[in-house]
């Protein structure tokens, strides 16, 4: 049973007790515990369910590598899935339930999976569920749904904000342990700006627990006043609770800082993401231990050497009473030795090395602790607590030689350095026999663009593993990371650790050696996932030989954990499987993060309506308190229709076109894209982009123009106002500004460099408004001003001039068919001149109008719309279009592309308007059939509905569209069904269904 | 081939599962094949397989430098859908889909084809009208799928916001039969099954030429060895410019980092995929309960498998925007493939200019879904010379100007 020791425990404060509850029990701690700390204080051995068999698990590790302490924490809008118990620290009111079980902990239906664990070996699945078919949807997957998964779904929006945070810093330095101080402050001594940031809550890693002289002081003293140089330095930032969850090319790395993870609803980010960009990245991460594979190495109350140390030394908690130790290397014997110096018995330590070790043995004899070398444990046994050890010797199949009652083992297996984000960006390792672990190999580095490295490795996450040598690695880390980043170096004073010798490692990757299967398949590898020895030997034996498929094929260190524990003793398993060397087999890939971080974070500030920034035209607010009804358009709002109170949208739209047609409307048209392209080469560069000549326009009048794509599509259109000689203002689409500006720049960056041109987004400078109708003359007029009349101002014109004293810029063009002028203000006097115009304009009946009176008034008068009739595979020539297109011009982008075989085909869809024969609205996006099927069984087609509206001018449905030789076939009817069966029969007809001679808009 | 079921599996429990035989045999090259397929990834191994099956060819190699399935087979979010627009897409992605269906029983090994149903948000008019427009065109394509409002999107996927302050959701188009399978069980299936008529898959053996002679294919040269062949298949997804000019020949294909990654495994909350595609990203639940999400491409060409923060950053905001509750789930692993981008984004099934020489590339962000049908076609043409699923395919085409959008849907806004 683990419990609480009456004193010690560096990290706890025994004056704040805290309460916080388990699966509903309420539970005591101390501020500083962890959760796990605390659970195993209050000797709740059992913690969770296992993925696959639901086996009962307890806590293994003490740190980020934790793969069975994983809890549903929080409620409602807080709750939150899967937190680590051994990084969650413990608050006031923490409340925590187990996960992955039914109906509780103690009790776990899926725990028969257990019992049948034997016709569940790695890959089952794959071999079964294969009969009859409609039974893996139906039956197995649900069920196999149903029991995997680990906490449960959030089911609420999130109550928590996040934040991003940019930094550009000469040396991130990442782990607060020894090295990662030391390396900090050999860099900062420098006058590198440092960056140190260090994931759990305190700084100082192993060094303090596991003991140690640096310069004669005790390590945890030498720690402490190196912490508080480094805080005194204004060049180094140090960061607590900030992990480093991956590096990207170029020096780029990102912090996730657990804000308030410890102070949930205080107020503050939860958690913010650091984004920085760094010239150097020390990489300090230290090492993590891994477990031994024996038979019931999962049983609550078996744990990692380490793990049972840290607990002891900095919580005070010790994880049994009567403790065994298993071990193959020198560091199991520090916590058997912290062990019984807390007065906690060590029944033996188990040192699967015939000869034992060193110093740290002779030590542990000295303490009265008993020994046995050349053993190992053949199986724990105790199903929800260790109860009892079988002992064996080693080099065996697991004949027992003897059965000790106890309560935990602390198992040692050797350590691994954290190369995690060594790796992520390229760097290679290099497997080192003698100590059995693999390390970054310096010589093949992750690089920058200038081909340097930029990530230096420093201390145990560089394979250096005793304090003294630990020291010395890290200040030539930081001080690399400094010279890279372009600072001087000066002598530094040599540190002085104490060294202390250890008898090298014998790799064991299975206990006892020559397990029996029976053991193997007890012998835990993965633990959240359920890999066993015996699913690896599996995997190869059935030849998922490649370390990838073996991954993919047993799961693997695709856990939570994503390995930490398990991959090293994973590929061990498997390289001797195959016969092979471990470092022929190879690692998988390490992929970012290191530890898993929240959505929140990843996502920042932006969310709900900040999601993406908003764009609001002057007359925004206006439109919102008049009933806009809004239609998203690229990050632009646009009214769809004015609504009245009682009003449906559609009653809406028609009022708005008649009112249009028969009076006067407003549209606001400030976000159609207005660009300024200006320069003694400006007409030359826009007859290579525009289809029509636009040299030839002169200063004062307007022309429609269509622009295309190399491949002759048409991408966008618009009507071109010449300033002067060398000025033009090209309007575009709303949705087309950015992107043709861009189109723009990248001919004029990389193609037609050498032109004089340049091209200017003066968007958002303007506030445009469409004054349409049969009025708008009149009200023009009436505001006074520039003289508007038809024979001063005529159509495809435009002029400089005020208007109800705004000083405005106005085009005499029509997307309508009415009479219009669209006015240009400047963005800041938009909202009044509008207010201005319906001010002016009640007398005749104006009324704002929205988008969807646009489309139908543009669609009545047979005009195409970039978006409706286009759609990125359509060429001017399918639309009439012909006359837009000069036959003068040498070049113009598409001209080539357009002369190819299949654009220059006599059969290609052409626009066409479509009426149907009783008036109703054909479906938008319908197909026109046509004889037989293809090739391919699918019918034949001839044409499709491009744009369709109730026309309220005409009283009936109208329809433009794209037809097998249309214009040819003039009268004919063609038949669209719709998706439900229903036959739509339409005449082809002429796309202008209102003023084909263009009276009105002419007046 | 010892047959896989859940007698075997009990039989084999009993001896502790010491009986399992290799999945596939892992040969030396031989001096010459019939066929050398190039890549072992899903496209490569089922054009080995239908040449097997349909047409009888088995005197075939399947060359990998890596281990099959390792590239992007083995790295995809496996959404399996056919909703697509134009006819020659329809066809081949429904042919796979179909396929699909029947897979786990046709291989003996369970893909875990899982048509959960595919939901394609609809979030601005312009995208409601291309759904509808597609919904349309798939009727008459034989695809099934149906333009539904947004209660019962609610319905489907119960997490989702449909009111959302920036892009509410108006609807969507499903594919009731659309859904998702496991990719690594694809490839390793259709491996087994190869190598149970008798083909050589060889792992670990890069190609590093094409041996032509006359204008026709000899062999490909290999890290092991010259390989003699009748006929080559090139089915190599980002690299297959690299494998073009060996042949002497190039190709329209780009190649860019696309990224996915999973969260945490929950217990089950979403059954269905659901692609929303204005905010660029899409998000589906794998069986062992992780949440599987992916966006969009990097910007900028590379080769390295691995991408920008700054995608996923975006993809993951938008799933924010659109499921709220996974703010609070944490996100496992992130990772990248190169897929292979042409100019209109569809595939490339083609005959070459060196004769015998064929490739299968092009398949960009989606040719996961399109593995059976895409290895039926391609087996078809190169047994054949020609196949009506392929015939639109060609590499002609870009020189026509006669391209199979599919971006189409997406257009412009006005
Ligand atoms: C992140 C991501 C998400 C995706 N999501 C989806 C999805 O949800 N749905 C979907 O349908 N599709 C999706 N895709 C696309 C899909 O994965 C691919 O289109 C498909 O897997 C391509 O298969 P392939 O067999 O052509 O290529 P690959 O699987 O990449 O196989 C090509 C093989 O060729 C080998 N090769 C290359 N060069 C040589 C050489 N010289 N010699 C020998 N061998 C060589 C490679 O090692 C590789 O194994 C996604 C892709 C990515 C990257």
């Amino acid at each position: 049973m683990s419990v609480r020791l009456s004193t010690g425990g560096r990290l706890i404060d025994r004056a704040t007790e805290i309460s916080f509850s388990f699966n509903g029990a309420r539970l005591k701690g101390y501020a500083g515990d962890t959760l796990a700390s605390a659970l195993l204080g209050s000797d709740q051995m059992l913690v969770g369910r296992s993925f696959k068999y639901h086996r009962p698990r307890g806590i293994v590790a003490s740190g980020a590598e934790e793969p069975n302490a994983l809890v549903n924490m929080g409620e409602g809008a807080r709750f939150e899935p899967n937190q680590r118990a051994t990084t969650t620290e413990l608050f006031a009111g923490l409340s925590a339930t187990s996960q992955n079980h039914w109906p509780s902990l103690e009790f776990d239906v899926g725990a028969l999976n257990a019992k049948l664990s034997r016709f569940l070996p790695a890959g089952f699945y794959y071999k079964m569920f294969i009969h009859p078919r409609s039974f893996w949807k139906h039956v197995y997957e649900p069920f196999i749904r149903q029991s995997a998964g680990l906490g449960r779904a959030p089911d609420s929006e999130d109550a928590d904000s996040y934040e991003h945070f940019h930094l550009h810093t000469d040396v991130v330095v990442v782990g607060g342990g020894i090295a990662g101080l030391l390396a900090a402050r050999a860099a900062a001594v420098t006058g590198a700006k440092v960056l140190l940031m260090e994931q759990t809550a305190h700084w100082g890693g192993r060094a303090p627990v596991d003991g140690g002289l640096v310069d004669g002081q005790p390590v945890g003293d030498y720690i402490d006043a190196l912490v508080r140089e480094l805080s005194e330095m204004p060049n180094v930032t140090l960061r607590l609770r900030c992990m480093a969850s991956g590096v990207y090319d170029h020096g780029y790395l990102l912090g996730y800082e657990r804000v308030r993870d410890h102070q949930p609803g205080a107020p503050g980010p939860r958690h913010r993401l650091w984004r920085v960009r760094a010239k150097q990245i020390v990489t300090a991460t230290g090492a993590i231990e891994r477990p031994l594979s024996f038979a019931g190495n999962d049983v609550p109350g078996v744990m990692l050497a380490s793990a049972v140390r840290d607990y002891l030394v900095n919580y005070a908690v010790s994880a049994g009473k009567r403790v065994i130790v298993a071990t193959n290397n020198d560091d199991g014997y520090r916590t058997a030795i912290a062990l019984k110096q807390a007065g906690q018995e060590v029944l033996r330590i188990l040192d699967a090395r015939e000869t034992g070790g060193g110093a740290l043995m002779a030590e542990a004899r000295r303490l009265g602790i008993r020994i046995d070398c050349g053993r190992a444990i053949g199986k724990v046994s105790g199903g929800k607590r260790v109860k009892k050890v079988q002992i064996c010797a080693y080099a065996g199949a697991g004949g027992a030689l003897e059965e000790v009652a106890c309560d935990a083992v602390a198992m040692s297996g050797g350590w691994s350095p954290v190369v995690h984000l060594w790796s992520h960006c390229g760097g290679k390792l290099t497997w080192d026999a003698e100590q059995a672990y693999f390390r970054p190999d310096a010589t093949r580095a992750p690089t920058g663009a200038d081909g340097q490295p930029y990530v230096v490795p420093a201390g145990s996450a560089n394979g250096v593993m005793m304090l003294d040598a630990i020291c010395g690695d890290a200040v030539e880390a930081g001080r690399a990371a400094a010279k890279a980043a372009g600072y001087k170096l000066k002598k530094a004073a040599a540190i002085e650790a104490e060294p202390a010798p250890e008898t090298p490692i014998e790799p064991v990757w299975m206990m006892p050696r020559d397990a029996r299967v029976q053991l193997r398949m007890k012998a835990w590898l993965d633990y959240q996932n359920d890999v066993k020895v015996s699913d690896v030997q599996l995997a190869a034996r059935e030849g998922y030989e490649s370390v990838e498929h073996t991954k993919r094929y047993t799961t693997l260190g695709m856990a939570t954990d994503q390995g930490k524990l398990s991959n090293i003793n994973g590929l061990a398993t498997l390289a001797d499987a195959l016969g092979a060397e471990i470092p022929a087999v190879g690692t998988t890939t390490f992929r970012p993060p290191y530890t898993p971080i929240s959505m929140g974070a990843i996502g920042g500030e932006a969310r709900g309506a900040v999601f993406q920034p908003l764009r609001r035209t002057a007359m925004h607010g206006w439109h919102e308190k008049n009933g806009a009804d809004w239609e998203p358009v690229g990050h632009w709002r646009r009214p769809y229709a004015f609504a009245r109170s009682g009003e449906s949208v559609h009653d809406a739209v028609m009022r708005e076109v008649k009112n249009t047609r028969e009076n006067v409307g407003l549209l606001d048209a400030s976000t159609l894209g207005k660009i300024l392209v200006k320069g003694p080469d400006a007409g030359k560069f826009l007859d290579l982009l525009y289809t029509n000549m636009m040299s030839s326009l002169k200063p004062g009048k307007c022309r429609y123009g269509l622009m295309c794509n190399e491949n002759g599509f048409l991408v966008d259109d618009g009507v071109v106002a010449r300033i002067d000689d060398e000025t033009f203002l090209c309007h575009t689409t709303t949705g087309g500004a950015d992107r043709i500006h861009a189109h723009m720049e990248e001919w004029l960056q990389t193609e037609w460099w050498d032109m004089q041109v340049y091209a200017a987004n003066l968007t958002e400078q303007y506030a445009q408004v469409a004054v349409v109708g049969p009025k708008a003359r009149m009200l023009l007029e009436k505001l006074g001003g520039m003289d508007v009349s038809a024979e001063t101002f005529p159509f495809m014109t435009w002029q400089d001039g005020t208007l109800g004293g705004f000083d405005v810029r106005a085009y005499r063009i029509s997307f309508s068919g009415e009479l219009s002028y669209e006015i240009a203000v400047p963005t800041a006097q938009g909202l009044a001149f509008w207010e201005a115009l319906v001010a002016a304009g009640k007398e005749f009946g104006i009324m704002p109008y929205g988008t969807e009176a646009l489309h139908i008034m543009r669609a009545e008068k047979g005009f195409i719309m970039i978006g409706d009739e286009t759609d990125g595979t359509i060429i001017p020539q399918d639309l009439g279009l012909n006359w837009a297109i000069s036959k003068k011009k040498e070049d113009f982008l598409g001209k080539r592309a357009q002369e190819r075989a299949h654009m220059t085909d006599p059969n290609r869809w052409k626009l066409v308007g479509l009426e149907t024969l009783d008036g109703a609205v054909l479906p938008d996006g319908a197909y026109a059939v046509a004889e037989g099927v293809n090739p391919n069984g699918q019918r034949n087609t001839q044409g499709r509905v491009t744009s369709t509206y109730y026309s309220p001018t005409l009283c009936k449905g109208i329809a433009m569209g794209l037809v097998l030789k249309g214009p040819e076939r003039m009268g004919e009817v063609i038949e669209f069904p719709g998706t439900d069966g229903t036959v739509f029969k339409a005449r082809i007809v002429d796309p202008v269904f209102y003023d084909k001679d263009g009276e009105k808009q002419n007046v | 081939m010892k047959r896989y079921s859940a007698f075997a599996i009990a039989r084999e429990a009993l001896r502790f599962h010491t009986g399992w035989e290799r999945a596939w045999r892992s040969p030396e090259p031989r001096r010459r094949y019939d066929v050398v397929i190039v890549g072992a990834g899903g496209h490569g191994l089922a054009t080995a397989y239908y040449l097997g099956k349909n047409f009888g060819i088995t005197n075939v190699a399947v060359i990998e430098k890596g281990w099959l399935g390792g590239g992007n087979t083995g790295r995809n979010t496996t959404i399996i859908r056919s909703n697509y627009l134009q006819d020659p897409s329809a066809a081949i992605y429904e042919k796979a889909r179909s396929l699909y269906e029947t897979l786990s029983q046709d291989l003996n090994y369970n893909v875990m084809f899982s048509p959960r149903g595919v939901i394609m948000l609809a979030q601005t008019h312009h995208e409601v009208r291309g759904y509808q427009r597609t919904a349309h065109a798939n009727a008459l394509q034989g695809v099934t799928t149906e333009w539904i409002s947004p209660e019962r999107v609610k319905e489907l996927v119960p997490i989702i916001r449909l009111d959302g302050p920036r892009y509410p959701v108006m609807g969507g188009l499903w594919q009731a039969r659309g859904g998702t399978a496991r990719h690594d069980a694809v490839a390793w299936g259709y491996a087994r099954a190869c190598s149970a008529m008798g083909m050589d898959i060889i792992q670990k053996c890069e190609v590093t030429g094409v041996r032509t002679e006359g204008g026709k294919v000899r062999g490909v040269d290999t890290t092991k060895g010259p390989i003699d062949c009748g006929k080559l298949g090139i089915v190599v997804a980002g690299h297959s410019s690299h494998l073009a000019e060996m042949g002497g020949f190039r190709l329209p294909i780009e190649s860019v980092a696309l990224q996915a990654l999973v969260s945490e495994p929950i217990k089950p909350c979403m059954d269905v995929v659901v692609m929303a595609n204005t905010v660029h990203g899409y998000m589906s639940q794998s069986d062992k309960g992780e949440m599987v999400i992916g966006g969009g491409t990097d910007g900028f060409n590379n080769y390295t498998q691995r991408g920008s923060f700054h995608h996923i950053e975006e993809t993951v905001r938008a799933l924010i925007e659109t499921f709220p509750m996974i703010s609070r789930l944490k996100m496992l692993r992130q990772w990248g493939g190169i897929v292979d981008m042409t100019g209109d984004r569809s595939p490339i099934l083609s005959k070459t200019p060196v004769e015998g020489v064929f490739v299968n590339c092009g398949w960009g962000t989606g040719g996961f879904k399109a593995i059976p049908g895409s290895g039926w076609a391609m087996a078809e043409l190169m047994a054949k010379g020609h196949s009506p699923l392929t015939a639109d395919f060609g590499l002609d085409r870009f020189r026509e100007g006669r391209f199979i959008d599919e971006s189409v849907a997406a257009g412009v806004a006005h």
